[in-house]
């Protein structure tokens, strides 16, 4: 596979390491009352798509950035591939 | 030479080359294969059959061949299973026949032939069933022996392989009439091309076909084509190279065989490499395959496929025999008659399936339309064939040879690999590349179902324009040859119905009958009927076979064969070697080896080293006179706790970490607090998983308020960098925080015992005050040592005794550990391993890996309180999960061995004195043990049941494996100095 790194331009898919779904990235307050049914439904609930699917992917082996590659996956078809601190901070991640 | 090499052809006479088949001595050109060679010396037997033994000649000329299998070479570079028909012939080849005993001319196994009523499809299901004790110890070495058919040596491969990444615009797969024509239209327009073919000369049906391509014949118009390709300089040229398989986002395999048709490779080139093609469009002209008609007794060697017998009498000037029959439900395998009259070969028949068939007027053979072969005739060889004609007449034919055309099948089979499926052509009477094709790839030529020459090269050069177009680039106008532009005419013959056994697959012998059988039995969809019969599974993967048998399922369904479907294609597109798949990752170089900065010292030192992830650490440092290694261990753990050691600890993981925020994002990933360490301190710091579970962990120190330098596990590195790195980008890109992994940057080198202070302050510049009062337990600071060298010195303890570590940038680290072993010499200074490492951690009750296995809790390593409700830190929320916190959980304790003769190993499991040893008594498992020189006994750590409420009880640590029973008190995990005044020393 290749994916399209925003800086880098196309990349082997051997370069990087895969994470996951990309909810990953709306990790909820651990002070908050909730906490531990809101880390429950974080850590164990998934979708598990057959068509687009947000993934985490880590260049490794290369500038260490994690991206959100959007990709099918029945045909592996990848249609976009950002940043994911860009979309961590679209998402109201702040610090 | 026998009297079976014509004239013409395209090999090399000037040059004789000499080789061997089971022993015997042959010899062949240039420009042979081992097939046509063999062909040429008058030899038709060349291997047994899979299941039944049955002797067998050549099918085919290409890399589609059942039959033709052998071994290749001897000893250690015996390749079982070559295709005859693809091995390049060269001076002193040696080949052996394969699957018999003990010889290829009577093969005692060839028994099974006469067992084969008994011998059916789903034999062995159905015979191998009970008892259920025999499966393995009785039926499968059996089976085991049975199967197979060329046996590999045994021997390590003494050649090398390699791996390469090419990257171009368009990639031609296959250089026949069309790919030439693709790879000119592209190539003349500038783009970057790569034209790969199996075969060792490009041209493909071009070299074996006598027609003309305007006024040149069709291999001379091949030679200028590819020679005109290999001035070009955009133009990569891969002959002997196989693309295997099509991948994802124009990815493509190619296995390129660099020495195989050498004897040996030449010195410091890899015999195979396997490519990794990443291409823009990529143009399939894969060809077509031919395909026998079933018939009984249709497996005789001098039974081949018509095209095939053109290729050999055309190409490489091989008569396939004296007396050569047809049998051909199409106008191509006329040709084969044609082709072969015009050599001089007597052809005495041409049996031709068509009611309507046209006579071809071959001078003395006889022609019968609507007529069909039904059986064969001959000992290890056609002699005889039997025809029945139109009128129903049965008689017999001499024939040595008979050519069999059932039509031909595109080579669809890249077109698959993305899961493509392949559309049933009425009109061709075969399967043609669907509409879901891999990205990029379009399909020309025969592969797309266009098979004239005239079709192959327009076709070619249209997708090659189109795929330019695609690219940005305007097309040449096409420059191309007068060529044949005729149908073929096909009327479907499958089998001929009779008696007797009609070969299908001939490698794994599969019948018609055993697809009658097939159905019979209600395997009925093609992947069932596949398997059931193992009809396409052999190293052929059913190139010829896999069409004709999904057609009789159908006949026998009732259905078309496009409601039936073909089975899943699937990579690699022809056998690979495990070699080149391996490459250069053989050995020692399976993975990268790194070395620590002291390594060649260690050496020098004579150490013994050990594998740590993919460092090379020293495990201990024996002496002379010393002949046990824990002789060696004992006496550097003793010079720990009385003198002063050392041993480089760079493999631990060191992440730098620098920012207005650094302090916030220390304090979010580990549990415990962070945010109030002082500059110039280090703490020990616990690492949880967001789900609550042990991480890793490690000392961080605080060399400014905005810099921080924090170790982890050697294991962990990476992981615990990529997640603070997901920490940093993902949950917290507002924080202003950097890292970076220093863990190659820095020479580390643990400096431990009493001594340890003394002999630091004789390297630390002046000014650098280190005295217990100034630079205490947990003190760290950035110095200079040895007249101006920079240092990072932590006060940090492993061993439990007073201890430093100290840091110089790595291309110093091999001075230190010379100056410090000098400048200790009066000290008794000894450099320690990991083995000396891990009792002293044992003996001070510290974790690592083998306590963080990814399972235990900082609960369970009585740290519990540690994890901080005060913040929100990475896995905190969910270690207050009750079951995570359960009283009758397990707890870290240490184990002593009543008896310190006995022995204790990580690994065993803990039980009540008295319980059996299930697993429904375990009561936890000993994580770590060692013999303590200290405490002069078996000692562990280990988890255990409660373990907290136990101390002073005494259980059991139990070996199964090694049948070790080991009665153990449970005591504190700290063996030594429990409440620390030694490191505070």
């Amino acid at each position: 596979m290749i994916i399209n790194h925003p800086l880098l331009g196309p990349r082997d898919a051997q370069e990087f390491t895969y994470l996951g779904d990309a909810t990953l990235i709306d990790r909820p307050d651990g002070m908050a009352d909730a906490a531990p049914e809101a880390f429950h439904d974080y850590l164990h609930l998934r979708d598990n798509p057959a068509g687009t699917h947000r993934e985490l992917w880590y260049h490794e082996g290369g500038d260490r950035s994690w991206l959100v590659v959007t990709r099918d996956t029945r045909t592996h078809e990848i249609t976009r591939v950002d940043l994911a601190r860009d979309v961590a901070l679209q998402r109201g991640r702040g610090a | 030479m026998s009297g079976y090499r014509l004239q013409g052809g395209q090999i090399d006479r000037t040059r004789t080359l000499p080789f061997r088949f089971d022993g015997r001595s042959h010899s062949g050109h240039p420009g042979d294969t081992l097939a046509s060679a063999l062909l040429a010396n008058g030899v038709r037997l060349m291997g047994r059959s899979f299941k039944y033994h049955r002797p067998r000649g050549v099918l085919t000329a290409g890399s589609e061949e059942p039959n033709a299998l052998v071994t290749l070479r001897s000893g250690a570079r015996a390749e079982p299973n070559t295709r005859a028909t693809v091995a390049e012939l060269f001076d002193g080849l040696e080949a052996t026949s394969q699957n018999r005993w003990p010889s290829l001319a009577f093969d005692a196994m060839g028994v099974n032939d006469w067992l084969a009523p008994f011998l059916s499809a789903g034999f062995y299901y159905k015979t191998f069933m009970w008892p259920a004790a025999f499966w393995e110890r009785v039926y499968e070495p059996i089976i085991r022996r049975a199967a197979g058919l060329g046996a590999l040596s045994g021997q390590d491969d003494p050649d090398d392989y390699d791996k390469g990444f090419l990257h171009c615009d368009l990639l031609v797969i296959g250089a026949g009439p069309a790919g030439l024509s693709a790879a000119l239209t592209a190539g003349r327009a500038g783009a970057r091309v790569i034209l790969a073919d199996e075969d060792f000369r490009m041209g493909g049906r071009l070299n074996a076909e006598s027609f003309a391509l305007g006024e040149m014949r069709g291999a001379e118009w091949a030679a200028q084509a590819v020679a005109e390709l290999a001035s070009l300089d955009n133009v990569r040229l891969m002959p002997r190279t196989t693309v295997i398989g099509a991948f994802d986002h124009g990815v493509y395999g190619a296995v390129e065989r660099v020495a195989d048709h050498l004897p040996i490779p030449p010195e410091g080139k890899p015999r195979q490499i396997l490519w990794r093609i990443t291409t823009a469009r990529t143009l399939l002209c894969a060809g077509a395959t031919e395909r026998p008609v079933a018939f009984a007794d249709n497996d005789r060697p001098g039974i081949m496929l018509a095209g095939a017998m053109r290729a050999y009498a055309n190409r490489w000037a091989v008569a396939p025999g004296k007396r050569v029959a047809l049998f051909v439900n199409n106008d191509d395998g006329l040709r084969t008659a044609q082709d072969l009259a015009a050599q001089g070969v007597r052809v005495s028949a041409i049996i031709d399936s068509r009611p309507y068939a046209p006579d071809p007027g071959i001078p003395g053979a006889r022609h019968l339309p609507g007529a069909l072969v039904i059986g064969s005739a001959g000992r290890l060889g056609l002699d005889t064939i039997t025809v029945r004609t139109a009128q129903g007449r049965e008689f017999r034919i001499d024939a040595d040879a008979l050519g069999v055309s059932g039509g031909w099948n595109p080579n669809v089979h890249l077109t698959c690999h993305q899961r493509g499926r392949p559309v049933w052509d009425d009109a061709l009477a075969a399967f043609v590349p669907g509409a879901d094709l891999p990205g990029g790839m379009a399909v020309a030529g025969a592969a797309a179902g266009v098979f004239s020459t005239h079709g192959a090269l327009q076709s070619g050069h249209a997708a090659a324009a189109r795929a330019l177009e695609d690219l940005g680039r305007s097309a040449p106008a096409p420059t191309l040859p007068q060529a044949e532009d005729t149908p073929i005419d096909l009327r479907p013959l499958w089998h001929v119905p009779g008696k007797g056994r009609a070969w299908l697959d001939f490698q794994n012998d599969v019948t018609v009958k055993d697809i009658k059988l097939a159905h019979q039995e209600n395997f009925r969809s093609v992947e069932h009927m596949k398997r059931y019969t193992t009809l396409g599974m052999a190293t052929d993967q059913g190139k010829t076979s896999n069409l004709p048998a999904l057609a009789i399922m159908a006949e026998l369904t009732g259905k078309t064969i496009a409601e039936t479907g073909t089975t899943i294609f699937r990579p690699p597109y022809t056998p690979v070697s495990l070699g080149v798949l391996a490459g250069r990752a053989r050995g020692k170089d399976f993975k990268p080896t790194r070395l620590t900065p002291t390594h060649h010292w260690a050496k020098a030192r004579g150490a013994v080293f050990v594998e740590a992830g993919l460092w090379l650490r020293a495990q201990y440092f024996p002496r002379p006179g010393e002949t046990h290694w824990r002789e060696t261990v004992d006496r550097e753990v003793l010079a720990v706790r009385a003198a002063v050691g050392l041993c480089d600890v760079t493999t631990l993981g060191k992440i730098d970490i620098q920012g207005r925020d650094a302090a916030e994002f220390v304090n979010r990933v580990y549990a415990n607090g962070f945010a109030k360490l002082a500059v110039g301190r280090v703490r020990y710091g616990l690492m949880l998983r967001e789900d609550g579970f042990l991480m890793d962990d490690g000392t961080t120190a605080r060399l400014a308020e905005d810099h921080f330098v924090m170790t982890t596990t050697t294991a962990n590195a990476g992981p615990v960098y990529r997640h603070l790195e997901f920490a940093r980008q993902c949950l917290w890109p507002g924080l202003d925080v950097q890292l970076i992994s220093t863990t190659d940057a820095w020479a580390q080198i643990a400096v431990a015992g009493p001594r340890s202070r003394t002999l630091l302050q004789r390297v630390v510049d002046p000014g650098h005050d280190i005295s217990n009062a100034a630079f205490p337990f947990m003190a760290c600071a950035e110095i200079t040592i040895c007249g101006g060298l920079r240092a990072r010195l932590f006060r940090i303890s492993f061993s439990g005794e007073l201890a430093y570590e100290i840091a110089v940038p790595a291309r110093y680290g091999h001075a230190l550990m010379e100056r410090l072993m000098e400048k200790g010499a009066d000290l008794g200074v000894t450099p320690y391993g990991t083995e000396a490492l891990g009792v002293l951690r044992i003996e001070k009750g510290h974790a690592t890996a083998n306590e963080l296995n990814g399972q235990t809790t900082a609960r369970d390593l009585g740290m519990g309180r540690m994890v901080s409700d005060k913040k929100d830190s990475i896995g905190a929320v969910l270690s207050r999960r009750e079951g995570m916190n359960r009283e009758d959980g397990l707890h870290l304790v240490g184990l002593r061995a009543l008896n310190t003769g006995s022995r204790l190993a990580a690994g065993s499991h803990l039980l009540e004195r008295g319980a059996d040893a299930v697993a429904a008594n375990d009561l936890g498992w000993v994580t770590s043990a060692c013999w303590s020189p200290h405490l002069e006994a078996p000692i562990a750590l280990a988890f255990l049941k409660s373990g907290a409420a136990r101390m002073g009880e005494t259980v059991r640590a139990v070996n199964l494996l090694s049948g070790q029973d080991t009665a153990v008190e449970i005591v504190s995990p700290h063996f030594i100095d429990p409440e620390g005044e030694r490191l505070r020393a």
